[in-house]
């Protein structure tokens, strides 16, 4: 516990360093990384401890806050979600070094990792805070802080609407929290976590229902998910990676947490939560493969992921309720794993992105091409990052996955409901997984294979040693994390104890750990597979050297780099299957002479859910306030009579 | 003696199932009143390709190379979990049916990005489509398989096909035919048969899977065709399980039986595939919904029971 203290004075020491060494933007830099890196070293080890031994160790300091107690937690959940959150942050700042390097004199540099420093420290607070105040104190500086960094390049008009979208999405979801917290908390003198307790069952609804939306708005499901495929793209690289790595896991961890004071759980918000992933999941994914620009095609993809998880949560609370412990056990520990293994993936994947905006100077698909020529190393990483969110095996992404899809097949054999959720599950799985497949491929294709379709993409440079560190070491993460995945079980499964304190919970880990061993069998199996069929085929080339020609073109002598295919008609035999949903608009030529001159073509890819809802629906509620504009004066006498006569009327009430 | 069996089912795999390619072309020469190729012609090709010096477009990357020998190796991994005349191989565990529908999605992927690598209009046109198709395909498949879970009660192959029998005919055998037959059209897709794909076509821009391996060549194209051959024969012996329920007890004549049914599954999409014209590129995904359909209709089926 003292070393998640030293982590947070360590942050915020830096932060201040930082912010004071604004003049000088190379010992800026120095002073926000190196300390990220030292509070994640401090902070890694109490958290590993944790989940190795299980233990829960808490830290109460005085704090003269009113509902408030500066009590800090540390139990294997808080510790599940800490230990991803502490590689990431610390990798990410190391990989910020090389990737901030050019903005050195044109942008506030000090600032920026002020803020990266203050995002870390108010997520750390967010996952130990024992208390409701100290949790909403981190809540919002954590929101705080991303805002800051989302709004890095504020001169591009796109980013100022992106970061105060965000902005609205973080107050509303804060709102909603403060209300749940407060009905979760009511009479007591405290909001301690500890003091908690369920309430009965109508508001113990109202309460999920609160802290579903108010943690949903941060961790991005559809349909509260509009903010993010904004502001994800917008930050930069590193910090995009924390955010969709981790920062939207803060969600789900107040999800489960909240979950975990509401013990009994109905079965209906299971069904709910299982909805709301099955949608999340599949058209996170379509949505991404409809993207045009790297970062938001993992922006989309991780609304998917997130989805994922949100369905193993339901398909869990479906099995709590109907006293299915086994197979409850197994889709909580799935989740909670792929919490851990998305966060490894998705924060290499937006390293890759950022690599390729670095390199290349944008990251749109239709300019990019060939980078593996003049990138090979964030080539490769870049595509394993792909294939572990893929949920290829043997990387890490397909451990979470698999846990979940047993849970559902388990439930397949139950009776009624229950079976229906398994198939629920199955079915969003397997589809989502499928057109991330196609998602993956096209972003992957179109940036680095093939020839350069611009001049840009020509010229691309390879990254910085400091970002092809952190790519490495995250890679590496991800396999070993697919090869070890029996040992991550253990882990998970105490964080799920504590969390929910399942009855008969362990039991499924006994059987899940058999199954998994399995399959770092079978990893293994592929991986030895692959070399000896890499070192037969050196065996049959014997020394010969391959001849070099063109790509064959169906004899066509002269092909150039137009005439690839593209993101857009890679995709486009799904884009037109799911138009109905996805409403994308574009041009197609319309060939009506036999030797048709020029054409063009375009496609865009809509916020579906915010031109069709959110838009008008803000725009109703503007009008609305329209219409109440006359009691807005700009007279300050009457703004105070305002003050007056609402405290008369509290006063009159309570009287 | 018990664990030779396994490894020597696994061997049998590995050496027989080019030989499924040759029981498909006489079929079809058998239809078309040609006399053929030689059964074994895809061994003789297999030899003569791993012979070759290949050629490598200057487009290409690591990525053009790797992708044979990942798409092989994923296949390969995936025949040891599948079970064999319905009994367990050496890798069989609860949910293995998982593993292998992701490590053939790891296939799909290897093959897909070492298509883009070449930077040719025409592969990257198969490549689109096969994704397409798995979009279709794989929903269709795990369903069925879902259906065929909650028939017998299991969690792994090995368990669902050991425990299917001939009773589980008579007691369920509209779910069952309806499986059969969605595992078949997925067979068709997946293994780029007619109709959903012409591996005989002359014209690059009709071809799915076979385009993308329009450059490959040499060691690489062995690798290539040799894959194409064992996933075949993955998803021909699960409907040869399916339609094979009866186990006597004596693990040489079940192997005995098996493949002879597996060369009648061989035998069937030769029929098919003479019987029948290339569908539409875009009636393609309709076909693989119908998969879908039926896998569907066999779950409710089940799950009304």
């Amino acid at each position: 516990m003292v070393l998640v203290l030293l982590s947070f004075v360590i942050l915020l020491f830096s932060a201040l360093l930082a912010l004071g060494l604004s003049r000088n933007p190379h010992r800026a830099q120095d002073a926000g990384a190196y300390g990220a890196v030292a509070a994640s070293v401090a902070g890694l080890i109490p958290s590993v401890q944790t989940l190795l031994s299980g233990r829960t160790a808490t830290l109460c300091l005085p704090w003269p806050v009113p509902l408030g107690s500066l009590t800090l937690t540390l139990d294997p959940l808080a510790a599940f979600f800490l230990v991803p959150m502490f590689i990431l942050t610390g990798l990410s700042a190391v990989y910020g070094v090389d990737y901030l390097r050019h903005y050195a004199g044109k942008k506030p540099l000090g600032l920026a990792w002020a803020a990266f420093n203050a995002l870390t420290a108010a997520m750390a607070l967010v996952f130990t805070a024992g208390n409701a105040v100290l949790f909403m104190l981190g809540w919002e500086l954590m929101a705080a802080s991303s805002f800051l960094l989302v709004l890095f390049e504020h001169e591009k008009a796109q980013v100022r609407r992106a970061a105060f979208i965000y902005l609205t999405a973080g107050g509303a979801g804060a709102l909603l929290l403060l209300a749940s917290f407060s009905l979760l908390g009511a009479g007591a003198a405290v909001l301690d976590f500890s003091s908690f307790s369920a309430p009965s069952r109508g508001l113990a609804s109202v309460v999920f229902l609160l802290a579903l939306c108010g943690f949903g708005l941060k961790a991005g499901f559809v349909p509260l998910h509009i903010w993010l495929p904004e502001a994800h793209p917008a930050a930069p690289s590193h910090v995009s990676a924390v955010m969709s790595g981790i920062m939207i896991k803060a969600g789900v961890y107040g999800i489960i947490r909240v979950l975990g004071f509401l013990v009994p759980w109905q079965e209906w918000w299971g069904w709910t939560l299982l909805f709301i992933g099955a949608a999340s999941c599949v058209l996170g994914a379509l949505f991404s493969l409809a993207q045009h620009e790297l970062k938001r095609v993992l922006a989309y993809s991780s609304i998917e992921n997130v989805g994922i998880i949100m369905l193993a949560l339901g398909l869990g609370v479906i099995g709590v309720s109907v006293r299915a412990y086994p197979l409850a056990g197994l889709a909580f520990a799935g989740a909670l794993l792929h919490v851990l293994n998305h966060s490894l993936f998705k924060g290499l994947l937006f390293m890759g992105a950022g690599s390729v905006l670095h390199g290349a100077g944008t990251a749109e698909l239709e300019a990019l091409g060939g980078l593996s020529k003049r990138m090979p190393r964030a080539a490769l990483l870049f595509l394993v990052g792909s294939a572990a969110a893929c949920a290829l095996p043997p990387f890490n992404g397909f451990a979470g996955e698999f846990l979940i899809y047993i849970g559902a097949f388990r439930s397949l054999n139950s009776a009624g409901p229950l079976a229906l959720a398994g198939v629920i599950a199955g079915l969003s799985l397997a589809s989502a997984g499928a057109l991330a497949a196609a998602a993956f491929t096209r972003a992957a294709g179109t940036a680095f294979l093939g020839e350069p379709r611009t001049e840009r993409a020509a010229n691309a440079c390879e990254s910085g040693p400091l970002m092809l560190f952190s790519m490495r070491a995250l890679a590496l993460l991800c396999l070993l994390a697919g090869l070890g995945a029996p040992f991550l079980l253990l882990p998970a499964a105490r964080a799920v104890g504590s969390a929910f304190g399942l009855p008969s919970g362990y039991a499924a880990f006994d059987a899940a750990a058999v199954p998994l061993t399995y399959i770092s069998a079978g990893g293994l199996l592929l991986l030895a597979l692959i070399a000896i069929a890499a070192a037969k085929r050196r065996a049959f080339l014997g020394g010969k050297i391959p001849a070099e020609g063109v790509t064959w073109d169906c004899g066509y002598a002269a092909p150039t780099a137009r005439m690839q295919y593209g993101a857009s008609s890679f995709a486009q035999p799904l884009t037109d299957f799911f138009q109905p949903v996805l409403r994308k608009i574009g041009q197609y030529p319309v060939i009506s002479e036999y030797f048709p001159g020029k054409a063009s073509f375009s496609a865009e890819a809509q916020a579906v859910f915010y031109n069709s809802f959110y838009y008008p629906a803000a725009a109703r509620i503007r009008d609305l306030a329209y219409r109440f504009s006359w009691l807005q004066h700009g007279r300050l006498q009457i703004y105070i009579m305002y003050i007056v006569v609402t405290l008369m009327g509290l006063l009159l009430w309570k009287l | 003696m018990e664990t030779i069996k396994p490894l020597s089912q696994y061997l049998a795999v590995m050496l027989l199932s080019p030989l499924l390619l040759g029981v498909i072309n006489r079929v079809k020469a058998f239809f078309a009143g040609r006399r053929g190729q030689p059964v074994l012609q895809l061994y003789f090709d297999l030899y003569k390709l791993f012979a070759k010096t290949p050629v490598y477009s200057r487009t290409t990357t690591w990525v053009f190379k790797a992708g044979p020998i990942v798409s092989v190796s994923a296949v390969v991994t995936a025949l040891a979990v599948l079970p064999f005349a319905g009994r367990p191989s050496f890798l069989s565990f609860e949910g293995d049916f998982v593993f292998i529908i992701y490590l053939l999605g790891l296939a799909r992927f290897a093959t897909v990005l070492a298509a883009l690598d070449t930077g040719s209009a025409f592969e990257g046109m198969g490549a689109s489509r096969e994704m397409q198709f798995g979009v279709f395909a794989e929903p269709a498949f795990f369903l069925g398989l879902a259906a065929l879970a909650r028939v017998t009660g299991q969690t792994s192959l090995a368990g669902m096909f050991g425990a299917l029998t001939g009773d589980s005919w008579r007691v369920a055998a509209p779910v069952l035919a309806l499986l059969t037959a969605s595992f078949f059209i997925v067979l068709l897709a997946e293994n780029s048969r007619v109709p959903a794909d012409d591996p005989n076509t002359h014209l690059e821009l009709t071809m799915i899977h076979e385009v993308m391996a329009l450059d490959h060549s040499g060691p690489d194209l062995a690798y290539i065709l040799y894959g194409a051959s064992l996933k075949l024969w993955l998803f021909g012996s699960l409907i040869g399980c399916m339609v094979l329920p009866r186990h006597s007890g004596s693990w040489a004549s079940d192997c005995a039986l098996f493949l002879l049914v597996m060369f009648a599954v061989a035998a069937a999409v030769g029929v098919v595939e003479s019987a029948m014209a290339r569908l539409r590129l875009t009636i393609v995904p309709y076909m693989l919904i119908t998969a879908f359909a039926f896998s569907s209709l066999a779950l409710i089926f089940q799950l009304g029971r």
